[in-house]
């Protein structure tokens, strides 16, 4: 059985419609892109998978559960935006992650961020939009999660910082664990997809293995994207 | 290490290949240990399946053996080391004459342009013949 399965799943803003009924079943021990434009629903999926929404019909159900305490305990989420008090230290944010996250890895945390060169003392306020971007990444993948769901990971940083945002998820790869990467920037995951989903418009158009796409089709994930999603 | 993946083939034909290449170039060599499966993924920057997958098949092709505890080796296998700089000669001949031929070249031309070159920049002498 899947670990993120859908049925049906829809939602409304009022009357706009952001997802409409869509069915999913995501097995374990992969990297899953979830690619689409802009407005396309990508962040009303994982927003709804987080609970954070509820849907207006069909269902979610990550590891046979409806999203609550049960599936947040093995769910690490990385949000688009930044969601760390500006006041809050290194140090303290990894004791509070301690403290939420039972499955919280902190040496994990401790040697990346030793890496990093960031220091326990250093404010979030203190720090570029990378370095918190950064900050806010580490704090994700140091969990020992079932599913790591992140929204836009690498959209605003500079490439450099792009590439250790890849090799941080690809060298942190579990094969029992799923993770879900949104995002537009097609060219930079691609590389580290197992399954893509196409999202438009709130349908699903394509889901499928990435080689096999590229076999198939006889080009990358990118210049599909472009094809399917041309304005 | 570099890598480079371009869109239309399977990443892992791509890693097949470009591992293929650094076999036959030495830059791993024979009898050598590759690195795990997550630091030669990390590496290249690509899915760990996906170099699980096209380890498999390296293996497939006998360009490298696992011994069940201590990971990956690259063969030691004169003959199929061999065959690969001959398959790879191969590809790249076919490749440079299907260019020329391309641009209007006889294969009389071709093979006469490759002497006059090889005579110039010296490479008689200093020719590479291990490819």
């Amino acid at each position: 059985m899947g670990i993120i399965q859908c049925n049906g799943l829809t939602k409304y803003y009022g009357a706009v419609p952001a997802l409409k009924g869509i069915d999913l079943d995501i097995e374990p021990g992969q990297i899953v892109g979830l690619l689409g434009p802009n407005g396309s629903g990508k962040t009303t999926f994982i927003k709804l998978a987080n609970g954070l929404l509820t849907p207006n019909g069909g269902e979610i159900r990550i590891n046979g559960n409806t999203p609550g305490p049960a599936t947040k305990s093995i769910v690490a989420y990385l949000p688009d935006r930044e969601f760390l008090p500006g006041y809050m230290k290194v140090g303290a944010l990894m004791k509070y992650y301690a403290d939420f996250f039972r499955d919280f890895n902190e040496s994990k945390a401790i040697e990346m961020f030793r890496s990093l060169g960031i220091q326990p003392d250093m404010t979030i306020r203190s720090m570029s939009k990378g370095t918190r971007e950064k900050v806010q990444l580490v704090l994700c993948m140091s969990r020992e999660a079932q599913v790591y769901l992140l929204d836009e990971p690498i959209g605003g940083v500079d490439p450099a910082a792009r590439d250790y945002i890849l090799r941080t998820i690809i060298s942190n790869y579990n094969p029992r664990a799923v993770v879900m990467i949104s995002t537009h920037l097609i060219s930079d995951v691609e590389s580290i997809l197992d399954d893509v989903i196409f999202i438009k418009e709130g349908n699903i158009v394509l889901h499928g293995k990435a080689d096999d796409i590229r076999a198939e089709k006889g080009m990358s994930v990118d210049a599909l994207f472009r094809e399917v999603f041309k304005c | 290490m570099e890598w480079k993946f371009e869109g239309g083939q399977p990443i892992y034909l791509q890693i097949v290949d470009q591992m293929s290449m650094k076999i036959a170039s030495n830059a791993f060599r024979p009898g050598d240990r590759l690195p795990s499966v997550r630091d030669l993924a990390t590496d290249a920057g690509v899915n760990p399946n996906t170099m699980q997958r096209a380890l498999g098949e390296l293996e497939r092709r006998g360009l490298v053996f696992s011994e069940r505890t201590a990971g990956r080796f690259v063969t030691k296998e004169e003959k199929v080391l061999k065959e690969l700089h001959e398959k790879l000669a191969e590809t790249y001949i076919a490749d440079f004459f299907e260019r020329l031929r391309k641009i209007g070249m006889t294969d009389q031309e071709i093979r006469e342009a490759v002497t006059r070159w090889s005579r110039e920049t010296g490479g008689e002498e200093n020719g590479n013949h291990s490819m």
